[in-house]
Order: C-alpha cells, then sequence, then structure tokens
C-alpha cells in the first residue's frame, strides 16, 4: 500500500516537474515490467507448488526430527531450494519453534533461505547471465553456511 | 510481439503448462491443483502484482532523474566506504523477495556503481529486512534479530569481496533482462 502511494506521488510530482521525461520514464519502467513478467509468473507457479508439497507440517516434521548435524544439513538444504517471501518466513519460523525445532537449526534455515535462491536463478540469470547466476548462488550460500553456524554458536 | 516470445518462450510455454494443469485440476475436481492455485497462486501472485509495476515504475523514473555521475561519485568504483553503508542503508528499507532486487541493481549498475556495490547491495537486501523487524522480533525474539544482524553484516560484505574478485575475470555486466 505505501509502495503504491509512494510510487502515485513521484510520478505526480515528476510530471508536473517534466511532462515529457515522466511518460518516457514510466513507459521505460512499464517495459521492463513486461519482459519479467512470464518469468514472474514461473517463479510463483514454482514457489506456489513447493510450499503446497512442503507444508510447515513436513518442515517441522523432518527438522524437528533430525537433531545434530544432519539437522543443520537439511535445514540449510529446504533453505536453499525453497524462496519464501520474508513475510512467510518468520511466521513459519515462528511454528517451526514451537514445534521443537531448535534455534540453531532455524537460524541455517533462514540465513540459506535469504541469500540463495534456486527457484530464481532463471530470472537471475537474465540480468547477471547463467555463470556469474550460478557462481553468485554458491558463493552466497556458502556465506549464508557460515552465518548460519556462527549465529547457532552465540546464540 | 514476435520479439517478446522469442525472448520469453521458455517462460511462456512455463505459464502455459499451469494454466493447463490450473485448468484440468478444476475440470477432473483435483483437490491439489485447485488448492496450489486458490491457496497459495492467487494470494502470491496478488502481492506481486500491484507491488512490481509499481516498483518498475519507480526504476524508470529514478533513470530519467538521477544523473550517472551522481551515483558514481556516491557508490561507483573508487567510492570510499561511505558508498557501501549508502548501498547497505538503501537495502535494508526494502523488503521484497530477491527477485526484486535484481532490476534494481541493473539500476544501480548503468548509473555506474561498483562491482562490489552490486553485491553488496544483493547481499543486504537479502538478509536485512527493517520493514519486517518486528515480524522477526515478534517470531523469534530480539536477541535473535540482534545476533542475527550483527554476524549477518560483515558477512555480506566479505562474500561481496569475493564475488568482486570472482567476477573480475568474467566481465561482470548486469543486462536490462
Amino acid at each position: 500500500m505505501i509502495v503504491l502511494i509512494v510510487t502515485f506521488a513521484a510520478c505526480a510530482i515528476s510530471y508536473v516537474v517534466d511532462k515529457k521525461k515522466t511518460i518516457a520514464g514510466i513507459q521505460a519502467g512499464l517495459k521492463m515490467f513486461l519482459q519479467v513478467l512470464p518469468s514472474v509468473f514461473v517463479l510463483i507457479w514454482l514457489t506456489s507448488t513447493l510450499i503446497y508439497l512442503l507444508p510447515e507440517g513436513v518442515i517441522a516434521h523432518y527438522l524437528g526430527r533430525e537433531a545434530g548435524f544432519s539437522g543443520y544439513l537439511l535445514a540449510a538444504l529446504f533453505g536453499t531450494i525453497a524462496l519464501i517471501p520474508g513475510f512467510i518466513a518468520y511466521p513459519l519460523a515462528g511454528v517451526l519453534l514451537k514445534n521443537g525445532v531448535s534455534i540453531q537449526v532455524i537460524a541455517m534455515f533462514l540465513s540459506t533461505l535469504f541469500m540463495v535462491g534456486v527457484p530464481s536463478i532463471q530470472l537471475e540469470a537474465r540480468y547477471y547471465g547463467w555463470r556469474i547466476a550460478i557462481t553468485r548462488n554458491l558463493v552466497y550460500l556458502v556465506g549464508a553456511i557460515v552465518t548460519g553456524t556462527f549465529i547457532s554458536l552465540m546464540i | 510481439m514476435y520479439k517478446y516470445y522469442i525472448r520469453n518462450k521458455t517462460s511462456l510455454f512455463l505459464v502455459a503448462g499451469f494454466v493447463g494443469f490450473t485448468a484440468m485440476s478444476y475440470l477432473l475436481d483435483l483437490k491439489s491443483g485447485k488448492q496450489i492455485f486458490t491457496t497459495r497462486f492467487i494470494p502470491f501472485s496478488r502481492e506481486m502484482l500491484f507491488f512490481l509495476p509499481a516498483m518498475f515504475i519507480i526504476i524508470g523514473l529514478v533513470d530519467t532523474w538521477v544523473s550517472k555521475e551522481k551515483v558514481q561519485m556516491l557508490i561507483g568504483e573508487g567510492s570510499s566506504i561511505r558508498g557501501n553503508l549508502l548501498v547497505v542503508l538503501l537495502a535494508v528499507f526494502q523488503a521484497g523477495p530477491l527477485y526484486t532486487a535484481f532490476p534494481i541493481t541493473y539500476l544501480l549498475w548503468k548509473k555506474g556503481s561498483s562491482v562490489r556495490n552490486i553485491f553488496l547491495y544483493l547481499g543486504a537486501f537479502s538478509t536485512i529486512k527493517l520493514p519486517l523487524l518486528v515480524f522477526e522480533v515478534t517470531f523469534l525474539g530480539w536477541k535473535f534479530s540482534l545476533i542475527r544482524t550483527l554476524v549477518t553484516l560483515p558477512m555480506i560484505f566479505v562474500v561481496s569481496v569475493i564475488m568482486e574478485k570472482l567476477v573480475r575475470k568474467q566481465n561482470f555486466n548486469v543486462r536490462k533482462a
């Protein structure tokens, strides 16, 4: 909602200052949007299917049961393949915590979830090319695992 | 139109497959297909279909109004740690999924951002989300948030320096998509 208001205000101010520039800017923006729209749809579809196949209960079941090293590994794996928006990820983490998943495992899950996105690689590759997209995901995966480990040790 | 089709061929085919699958689920009364559509796909896409066009319009406007020289001076190659901080600050105030950051890096790159700042932006964008801080604290506690932020900040810096070194040989470029 705030985003829409800000966008509208920005357009209005811009229009008052320079009509031509504003229209050109909006057109360029919408063109970019249309270019990625099919990829975004695929992504949302993938995410929807994935969340359907792996509901909270299932994730909690596996992460809660597997203690120790394999629990971390599984958390990193789930985090890597899943793509869950933040406003769903935090409540999900809350559910996991209530279901007995340790906060250390949740830390690993969240840091890999945020930094790596396998379902979005196809979209990422359109911006940076496949090689860099894959490199980035691998490097950030290592970073996320190190981060998750540090958080687990400190908490 | 034809060019659009060629560029998005794979995605368009996948979208068609999904539409087909959903239509079939309704015809054959498949519970799974219907549930994926109504309880997951609809709410997710509604969110995105409002947010994404707005974001791209802002990108388009910033593109026409903000000069390259200015951005380059602030966050370009040879900019100081202040540039790094600026990029992180810009990123942490946004709270979308990671893929919404890619078009913004295109804008930053076009305006002359350094390679390191591009990856710093991606790192900060994906990990620290101030608009969702209330969520994090509510569900996981302030201690968790604090430790996570303190550990994550230096890590995204390290990761972006590594990426900068790695992509140097691959002539890095951010395309319009």
